[in-house]
């Protein structure tokens, strides 16, 4: 990527952020305006990652500038019904769906249901006014976007997406799922999602985030999730990336767990052109526990590229990872994962693993464990493994009277299985069960849905 | 006429294993096979099966008259031809339950029966059970994962059991087990016998034949079948050894006249 067009990039975001500020009556009365500020302040100076960037070694963001995005600046359904929703809402699922189109909340597409009392989920925009007492201490303080330019300009842009605030003692039983559909009219469309989770001590509950769109359809999304857990609280996140196979999708999820505080992630990721997704996990006070598990299914010429990292910064807490990945085609998919176990973080106890299988001979995989060990009296154990499928059991399956294609899909399910499996909301875990299923016997490979 | 081979010539691994072999197997007969290490029984088994890393170099196989060799594994499967594995595999993340239910509704499929829903399945997988004396709780599990030597080769059995085969081959699946595993594989395999079903079981030792008593047993040496009799032959062979057998088939059995 040549550093004129990184610039020129970078140009078009910064005029738009202009007209931004001069158009919009409700951004210059808000508090929010400040902070907008200083974050394209902030985008301005460290500008769009390039490849010689540590970070950004294997994903060129380059075709992302290629592209004059836009955002949307009102809701409009753009011709999206309630209909449309169902293939999204992993039917019949019971809960609350926030729906939100090209980043604006969609009320009509929403439905909400009864929330135990202490429980706040509102849409963020709707919210950030309302309730600054509350949201200004956390929005834009827990995710680091002086070393993400993405996070930046969502800082800057952001238009709307979920705020949960759980009082102490609090569980919502039910999940809430937020779906944010891009539905380009015209010329492509940026979207920035963004969500604020503050849960409160010994509160507990699930979210949801699902991002999709049509099939063929170029946009541009740019999310950020920030989730605070208290002292004992318990938080359970789903990322279900179902982008159209020419998005591009640019993601960071900022946890930060407090005492004894649980976190389980499932980072899904189906679709998308290309696609980055940062997953970020503070153990900032002691006994505080992180499971974080994904999946990325890639085919075509998918781009999937997964960074976490888990910072423990405090003693005792532990973390679990698991990631697995299914290449086909001509797909790539990148993951390094990071675990910086602090000087005193003693009895750390942290696990990742890493597993790929390559169903095609032209994907390609980049693993990279990263871990930067500074106390002495830690349990810490990485692996990763890229492999093929086992011609052996191959050769088993098809002896039992199951055809090539079948052992093929029953093995690379099998392969998966062990992430799915793990999900604790039951809808969602047959949803893309059935998902993968239906995509693998149509003969897409591990391409993107049909 | 169940199975007829005729001058089977195979390569693996570079080498040639099968050097002219010729076998007749009628409808309801078993037939051991026995040899050696090395003489290749597992690599006529794998051949039957059609393991592609096997390269059949001259010959046929006519299965039920149809051309064997034409056929890729899962078509032989569905015709009615199994391999119980010397080493089976195991594959995590399928149940064998799900593997026995698929393989058993692709053969229906095949044959135009309809298919069997999970009720009639598990109905017919617990009649199966007690041939093998297999707990319920092994078909939840991931196919072999873990198992026991023993438990692996009952799973085999059961496997043959629910599929029903014409042909089964059996390839050394009385290695590794001890004589109570052995007894309960043996009656399974027993159970099976039947007018319509034949058995090649393939062995190293007699022992398994003291249990399962073939009509004919052959002896497998460098590639050929090198002597054929009957149940004798295998206990024969185990007082004598295959030193017997090698000498003979080189020509140089004690007392014997030299070879031209």
């Amino acid at each position: 990527m040549s550093t004129a067009r990184a610039d020129s990039g970078k140009e078009a975001y910064l005029s738009a952020f202009a007209r931004l500020q001069k158009g919009s009556a409700a951004a210059k009365g808000s508090w929010t305006r400040p902070l907008r500020a200083a974050a394209i302040a902030r985008f301005d100076e460290v500008g769009f990652p390039t490849m010689q960037q540590e970070e950004w070694r294997k994903t060129s963001i380059a075709p992302i500038l290629q592209v004059e995005f836009q955002p949307q600046p009102a809701y409009t359904a753009n011709g999206f019904t309630a209909k449309a929703l169902e293939r999204y809402t992993f039917e019949p699922w019971e809960c609350t769906h926030l729906v939100f189109v090209n980043g604006h909340y969609a009320p009509e597409l929403s439905r909400l249901r009864p929330l135990p009392e202490g429980a706040v989920v509102e849409p963020l925009a709707q919210a950030l006014e309302a309730r600054r007492d509350e949201i200004e201490p956390h929005l834009a303080r827990h995710a680091d976007d002086r070393s993400h330019a993405f996070a930046a300009l969502n800082t800057a842009f952001m238009q709307d997406g979920m705020y949960v605030r759980v009082a102490d003692g609090v569980s919502i039983e039910e999940p809430l799922h937020l779906l944010f559909i891009s539905a380009p009219g015209g010329a492509p469309v940026v979207s920035y999602p963004r969500n604020l989770i503050v849960a409160g001590k010994g509160s507990r509950l699930s979210v949801v985030e699902s991002y999709v769109g049509p099939h063929h359809d170029l946009y541009f999304t740019d999310a950020v999730t920030e989730i605070v857990a208290g002292e004992d609280a318990r938080v359970d996140h789903y990322r279900l990336q179902r982008e159209s196979e020419k998005a591009f999708h640019v993601a960071l999820l900022q946890a930060d767990l407090g005492r004894y505080a649980r976190l389980g992630s499932w980072n899904i990721s189906f679709g998308g052109g290309l696609v980055r997704t940062d997953l970020n996990a503070l153990l900032k006070e002691e006994g505080g526990e992180v499971r974080l598990d994904g999946l990325y299914i890639t085919g075509g010429s998918q781009h999937v590229d997964n960074h976490t990292l888990i910072d423990h910064a405090a003693p005792g807490c532990t973390s679990h990872e698991l990631y697995k990945g299914v290449l086909d085609d001509r797909s790539r998919g990148v993951f390094d994962g990071r675990i910086i176990v602090r000087k005193d973080a003693q009895k750390s106890d942290a696990h990742q693993t890493n597993k790929n299988l390559l169903v095609s001979e032209d994907a390609l995989v980049d693993s990279t464990p990263r871990l930067q060990i500074l106390a002495d009296d830690v349990k810490c154990t990485h692996g990763a493994t890229i492999g093929q499928i086992d011609e052996d059991a191959m050769f088993y399956l098809r002896t039992r009277a199951i055809s090539e294609a079948a052992a093929r899909n029953l093995l690379i399910q099998a392969f998966v299985s062990e992430v799915l499996h793990g999900m604790r909301i039951d809808p969602i875990r047959a949803g893309l069960e059935c998902l993968l299923f239906t995509r693998l016997r149509k003969g897409h490979g591990a391409g993107v849905e049909p | 006429m169940m199975l007829q081979i005729r001058n089977l010539h195979a390569r693996a691994g570079g080498k040639e294993i099968l050097r002219g072999i010729d076998l007749d197997v009628e409808a309801g007969e078993v037939h051991a096979i026995m040899g050696p290490n090395g003489s290749g029984k597992s690599t006529l088994a794998n051949v039957l099966a059609g393991r592609e890393s096997v390269e059949v170099t001259k010959g046929q196989v006519l299965y039920l008259g149809k051309d064997l060799l034409a056929m890729p594994p899962e078509e032989r499967a569905w015709e009615g031809l199994f391999l119980a594995f010397q080493y089976p595999v195991e594959i995590p993340g399928v149940s064998t339950l799900y593997l026995l239910k698929a393989g058993l509704n692709a053969i229906h499929r095949h044959r135009g029966l309809p298919e069997v829903d999970a009720m009639e399945f598990l109905a017919l997988i617990k009649e199966k059970m007690r041939l093998v004396d297999i707990d319920q709780s092994f078909l939840n599990r991931a196919v072999n994962e873990g198992f026991s030597g023993g438990e692996k080769k009952r799973n085999e059995v059961l496997q043959m059991a629910v599929l029903d085969p014409k042909l089964a081959v059996l390839d050394e699946t009385d290695s590794g087990l001890d004589i109570d595993a052995l007894r309960v594989v043996a009656n399974g395999v027993n159970g099976l016998r039947s007018p319509e079903r034949s058995m090649l079981v393939i062995t190293h030792y007699q022992r398994l034949l003291n249990y399962v008593v073939p009509d004919r047993v052959h002896v497998l040496y460098n590639g050929r079948i090198v002597r054929s009799g009957d149940k004798d032959l295998a206990l024969a062979l185990e007082k004598k050894g295959y030193a017997w057998i090698e000498q003979e088939a080189r020509g140089v059995a004690p007392g014997a006249p030299p070879g031209p």
